[in-house]
């Protein structure tokens, strides 16, 4: 068409004037670390597995998941979840349930068969891994993934170490773990049982091993000295929770008293309550407050009827009795006797005090240092021996099986950059994407769901499950309730509130750039980005 | 077709041969009729496709005019004295945007006072605005100068006001030709946009224009209004053939061959120019007359060729540029700059607010342009008396008050009225 | 009233809370549900390289609105625009920013070309659709009058405003829409009523209202979902219809450019700029607000307002403002169930 000069314009014009020249600051898309990820000892990538799992892909969430960590339905029930408790949306009504959908994606992944997929190629070197408790399986699966061949030698008749002889079934069903434990066995894994190594170095060479994993884990029950009378019953906990897999169950009496404030105490209250125990009551010395034990887990046990004694001490245990001191704190938040006591009746004692390591093995390894009861490791979980790497419970660090999952991925690869002659060295760590980092008016309102639990008067008397699954549409609920800190998501908001159409959008799963010929700094995207994945930078001048 | 018609109405009927297809209306006397005339034949169906819109004020009136012009309709509109400019803002608009708006003006006086009578202060005040303007000097030429203003704008992209005068030619009935639309539609072929807002050619219209163009925008419609000097003949005589009858025209001379004394005026008044022309000849005196119907591009060497050889020009006209003088005597003054042996150029102010022109008094103006010449504009059949007393009451008392309100007063004392 | 939830949300039955329904995409839902700027197709009816401040928020809302409209009539629109910021910055020689067909007449005309057009159009018997766009001293002041005529004749014209609340292409002055209290160059914050006088408020989108015509809305940048269902409602409907689009100014708020939609979000919030709906004279529907917070969360954030917080207590405007507020609210019933 024939224009009026200068009063008419041909349209889009405007497109020849880089109004990017104006800019002072210039934005970036930027990775940060979501907090469940950064609080994950496993090292699992949750926001990205919560991604597929949002967009009902749950066989890609799965395989995701399984990146890092072999046991999803595991974890789904034992981990105590500190992603949960970093969670960013806690700040807007409640965490996502990031536990309850990777119980519900292990579950699937049982009930559907799927399988991990094997390397593409094999490497001819042979690791030998100590205990097929969770880090030596975490271990031996990666290795495996890896291309290596790898043999676990377990000192016990059955996988899962302290998953089979220290957590109670209504936690964690044994055809659940078993099922885990097989599928890494499809891998090629060789497991071993009744083997247990009593000489390391004649184990590796023997079997011709180029490296090990030792995770043999924490079995030797604490004892403290408490004065006794005849016919008395104490136990420890980690036999009484053993003995639950034979078929000899303890007997506990009518009146069970379990001394001790962690998980474990509360393991074997509810064991000694579905046993058939008319009162399971945990002394403890110190407050509610300052128990080791998780609160969901004292809630479950205190529904259940559990009772609980804070601020106590056992003094002396008698024939159907026991006497205890109440404590007071003090101003350090440490427990002092009050001369105060007290006479509880009780068929049996169970001491629930922690555990230690069975460290004989590893006598005349030359090079390996232990410490404080467990052996030292480098931050490549390599102990002072060459070759020889070791995680779990007989490594310093937190005694959880997430943690021990953790180890055995981080020590496998440090093993197999070991065994090609280098050394593991992790990618470099983003920022920490901080609720402050977000916008979240751009996050809709919606609770927490919470996983059905099994009705009090049935987990009395039986060990079925006592926490359920979520099913699809709950599952899908809470995975579409994560905020994706720190990282986009693709939610166009960037793309829509340009001013200036300088963001480019470049289609499903690739994410959007910055047209800088055009950008012009004003930082609305910055601001108005949910997710804090979009920085502004001082443009270089 | 002949007539016996009132001139409103006689355009009216114009109008709708041209075939507008949108028309915007908003009353203001004297052109009231007019829009109520082509309203009266949309509503009837005798003048079919066409949207008839009241709107809310003049400004609104144009504003509409321009919208449905730019999307390409034909477009017509009339006003009057305040109401030109009220839209003033649009007037100038529309002829930037190059829009071919027709728009009659009924000529009138512009308040304060208000005056609801005939004089071109209206027309003379929107003369720089970049419209074609084309006085009639009766309702022929009225409804003649209709069907072309609408060609003569499309053809060139410009919008084109018909000035009439108020009262003396919409409200009169006289004979009128009334053309078929078959002659119409001969002449005025259909409205083709040189650019229009289309969806299918999507551009930008009305840009921004700073100072590195903008000479150049008002060099092009200063050149293509000079242009239509061109046109205007042209489209005249292919008038003629069409109608069979002359019409229009930059101007038109009246017994100038031999003239000494050459009278310039536009309008109805231009009939009585005439009739003392006559009177003038038959006494022996070399007079003549210009009839001006394009103002606006204004003929510069037309006129000139005509006024050349004259002795004297006196300019008659119905408008007073306040603290200049006669704003068609000054482009008629510059006609004729730089000539050797120039004319002598007599302005005269007549007919102000509707003041009758009388015959005498303009044979006594002419006479007294070569006899007795004044200076400056000549204020035709002024009373003396009242303004000299309100000047010198103005000079005694300090608030003094309205000088219309106190001249009615002492009007009517003079005529022993009751004042008020 | 109806559910207002809808307005908010497109597709109820999607349940996506990470997103939620207030991010401008989805990429879970469907490309016909998602909103008009989160597609690449979009018109990017206001392209690039047009010279509006940083930040801004008139540019913002004009490629919104004018994107849903050219989705909802298929391209086939005309726009008409006022003089103003979105005029001068949209289409000074030699460029444009427009990819519509676009004509600027004047200042005070928009409503009345837009007219024009729409007759030309009918005329012609073409199908085009035409939309008149301006600021807020286009609209409630010079453009009043036009405005008004353009209701009351019912013509096919939808009228968007987008109201920043002053002169800011001038140079930030008083509008009849600049709010009470705020600084502006012509109510500077001077003398004993510093900024702006509190009139009796000149709210056009009730004034639209009161002329009975098939749809008024107000919007604002804050919410993209709202402001395009509006429009494209409002494309669906033939005759007058209005649309006030709520946009800061960065500039002329004193505020950061990165704030914009910030700033509008927060003057729903607090209840001084309500949102709602009206068909036909009567209001059907008002946004509830989210969040509620009190006006002077708002007003703080912005320099225009400096003079209320200057001497370590709040001056007692802050209360008439909030007063205002409280009013809205209590007219436009924006609290949700939850907080009624």
């Amino acid at each position: 068409m024939d224009h009026d000069f200068a009063i008419t314009l041909d349209v889009g014009s405007s497109a020849a004037n880089h109004t990017g020249s104006w800019r002072t600051f210039r934005p970036e898309y930027v990775r940060r670390l979501p907090p469940c990820n950064a609080a994950c000892p496993a090292g699992e990538d949750i926001q990205g597995w919560l991604s597929f799992a949002e967009a009902g892909d749950y066989e890609a969430a799965w395989r995701a998941l399984t990146q890092n960590n072999p046991l999803p339905a595991v974890m789904g029930r034992v981990c105590y979840h500190p992603c949960e408790t970093a969670c960013n949306r806690g700040a807007i009504d409640a965490a996502v349930g990031v536990n309850a959908v990777e119980h519900f994606l292990g579950d699937m992944a049982l009930a559907k068969g799927w399988k991990f997929t094997p390397p593409g190629h094999k490497t001819c070197t042979k690791v030998l891994v100590v205990g097929a408790g969770p880090a030596g399986l975490s271990a031996a699966y990666h290795l495996a993934l890896l291309g290596h061949a790898v043999t676990i030698k377990e000192a016990g008749p059955a996988p899962g170490g302290m998953m089979r002889f220290g957590i109670p079934k209504y936690r964690l069903p044994r055809d659940v773990l078993d099922a885990e434990v097989a599928r890494i066995c499809d891998l090629g894994v060789r497991i071993e049982y009744n083997q247990k190594v009593s000489d390391l170095q004649a184990t590796m060479a023997e079997g011709g091993f180029d490296a090990a994993f030792l995770a043999v884990g924490a079995h030797i029950a604490k004892r403290a000295y408490i004065p006794a009378g005849e016919a008395t019953k104490i136990l420890d906990a980690v036999q009484v929770l053993a003995s639950m897999e034979g078929e000899e169950k303890p007997l506990l009496g009518r009146r069970v008293v379990v001394y001790g404030g962690g998980n474990t105490a509360l393991d074997v209250a509810r064991t000694a309550k579905r046993l058939g125990a008319e009162e399971a009551i945990i002394v403890y010395r110190r407050t509610r407050e300052k128990m080791p034990a998780h609160d969901f887990e004292l809630e479950e046990a205190l529904e259940e009827g559990v009772m609980l004694k804070w601020l106590s001490t056992i003094k002396h245990v008698a024939a159907g009795s026991i006497t205890v001191e109440k404590m007071t704190l003090d101003e350090t938040g440490f427990p002092q006797p009050t001369g105060e006591f007290e006479t509880l009746e009780a068929d049996s004692v169970v001491l629930a005090l922690g555990q230690d390591v069975d460290l004989s093995l590893l006598d005349g390894v030359p090079g390996l240092e232990i410490e404080n009861g467990v052996v030292k490791v480098g931050p490549d979980m390599m102990t002072g021996a060459s070759g020889v790497f070791a995680g779990g419970d007989m490594a310093p660090s937190e005694r959880t099986v997430t943690v021990a999952v953790g180890h055995g991925k981080k020590a496998a690869r440090a093993i197999d950059a070991f065994l090609r002659g280098g050394i593991y060295t992790p990618g470099p760590k983003h920022e920490l994407a901080s609720f402050e980092r977000l916008n979240s008016w751009y996050y809709g309102e919606a609770p927490q769901t919470v996983r059905p639990t099994l009705e009090i008067a049935r987990r009395s008397s039986t060990f079925e499950e006592v926490v359920r699954g979520l099913d699809e549409s709950t599952a899908l609920y809470e995975a579409r309730r994560c905020l994706s800190c720190g990282n986009c998501f693709e939610c166009d908001n960037c793309y829509g509130v340009c001013p200036d159409n300088a963001v480019i959008k470049l289609g499903p799963g690739q994410g959007f750039k910055f047209n800088y010929d055009f950008c012009k700094g004003c930082g609305l995207c910055a601001s108005e980005c949910p997710c804090g994945a979009i920085a502004m930078a001082p443009e270089e001048i | 077709m002949l007539k016996q018609i009132e001139g409103s109405h006689a355009m009216a009927e114009a109008i709708a041969l041209c075939r507008p297809e949108v028309i915007c209306a908003y009353p203001i006397t004297p052109q009231t009729h007019i829009v109520e005339g082509v309203g009266e034949l949309v509503k009837s169906g005798a003048l079919q496709n066409c949207e008839f819109i009241n709107v809310e004020s003049e400004f609104a009136a144009l504003s509409v005019a321009i919208g449905a012009s730019a999307a390409g309709a034909r477009v017509y509109t009339a006003t009057a004295s305040q109401g030109l400019l009220f839209m003033a803002e649009a007037v100038y608009n529309a002829a930037g945007l190059g829009l071919p708006i027709v728009m009659t003006l009924g000529n009138r006086a512009i308040g304060a006072p208000i005056n609801i009578w005939n004089d071109h202060s209206d027309a003379m005040s929107m003369r720089d605005a970049g419209w074609i303007q084309l006085f009639a000097e009766n309702n022929q030429e009225a409804v003649d100068l209709h069907i072309i203003a609408f060609r003569l704008a499309e053809e060139l992209s410009m919008p084109a006001m018909v000035c009439v005068d108020g009262f003396i030619l919409t409200h009169a009935f006289e004979r009128v030709d009334i053309p078929d639309q078959a002659q119409v539609d001969s002449f005025l072929p259909p409205y083709d946009p040189v650019q229009v807002l289309d969806p299918e050619n999507p551009a930008s219209i009305g840009a921004m224009v700073g100072p590195e163009a903008f000479t150049e925008v008002r060099f092009l419609a200063h050149y293509k209004q000079r242009q239509a000097l061109r046109l205007i003949p042209e489209f005249c005589e292919d008038f003629a053939k069409t109608f069979g009858r002359a019409a229009g025209g930059l101007l038109r001379p009246y017994r100038t061959d031999d003239a000494e004394t050459i009278v310039v005026a536009m309008g109805s008044v231009v009939g009585t120019i005439k009739d003392v022309i006559d009177e003038m000849r038959d006494a022996g005196e070399k007079i003549g007359a210009v009839a001006l119907v394009s103002y606006r591009p204004f003929p510069v060497e037309a006129l000139r060729d005509i006024l050349k050889h004259a002795k004297h020009v006196v300019v008659v006209e119905k408008c007073i540029s306040v603290g200049v003088g006669g704003p068609l005597a000054d482009n008629t003054d510059g006609a004729l700059r730089n000539l050797r042996d120039r004319p002598k150029l007599h302005s005269a102010i007549a007919g102000l607010g509707g003041r009758p022109i009388t015959r005498e008094s303009l044979k006594k103006l002419f006479h007294d342009a070569v006899h007795a010449p004044w200076i400056g504009p000549f204020f035709l059949d002024l009373n003396e008396r009242v303004v000299g007393r309100e000047i010198h009451r103005g000079r005694k008392v300090r608030r003094a008050g309205s000088t219309a309100e106190n001249i009615l007063k002492q009007l009517a004392l003079a005529s022993h009225l009751p004042p008020g | 009233m109806t559910d207002s939830t809808h307005a908010q949300n497109p597709a109820p039955s999607l349940k996506y809370y990470q997103k939620g329904t207030f991010t401008v995409g989805n990429r879970l839902v469907a490309d016909a549900e998602r909103a008009v700027q989160s597609s690449p197709e979009r018109s990017n009816a206001l392209t690039s390289g047009h010279r509006a401040c940083q930040g801004c928020g008139e540019a913002l809302g004009a490629r919104y609105a004018i994107d849903a409209a050219m989705r909802a009539t298929g391209n086939d629109m005309i726009a008409v625009n006022a003089t103003g910021c979105l005029e001068v910055f949209t289409t000074p020689y030699p460029e444009t920013s427009w990819q519509l067909p676009w004509l600027h007449s004047l200042f005070g005309n928009a409503a009345a070309v837009a007219t024009g057009v729409a007759a030309a159009m009918r005329v012609k018997g073409k199908k085009t659709r035409v939309i008149a766009q301006g600021g807020d001293g286009g609209t409630t002041d010079i453009g009043f009058q036009c405005l008004s005529g353009m209701f009351e004749r019912n013509d096919d014209v939808l009228y968007i405003c987008y109201d920043n609340e002053g002169y800011m292409n001038t140079g930030v002055q008083r509008s009849s829409a600049t709010p009470p209290a705020a600084r502006t160059a012509t109510t500077p914050a001077l003398g004993p009523e510093p900024g702006n006088v509190f009139g009796t408020g000149k709210f056009v989108p009730k004034i639209a209202v009161a002329h009975n015509i098939p749809y008024v809305a107000t919007a604002t940048v804050a919410d993209l979902h709202d402001l395009e269902r509006k429009v494209i409602k409002a494309m669906g409907i033939h005759g007058a219809r209005y649309i006030q689009i709520n946009v800061p100014c960065p500039l002329g708020w004193g505020a950061p450019s990165s704030d914009t939609i910030k700033l509008a979000r927060l003057a729903v919030e607090c209840g001084l700029y309500p949102i709602f709906e009206a068909e036909h004279g009567r209001i059907t529907a008002a946004r509830k607000i989210r969040r509620r917070i009190p006006v002077r969360d708002y007003l703080i954030l912005q320099k225009r307002y400096a003079h209320l917080f200057r001497n370590g207590e709040d001056d007692p405007r802050v209360a008439r403002l909030q007063a205002i507020c409280d009013a809205h609210i209590a007219d436009y019933g924006l609290l949700g169930d939850d907080e009624a």
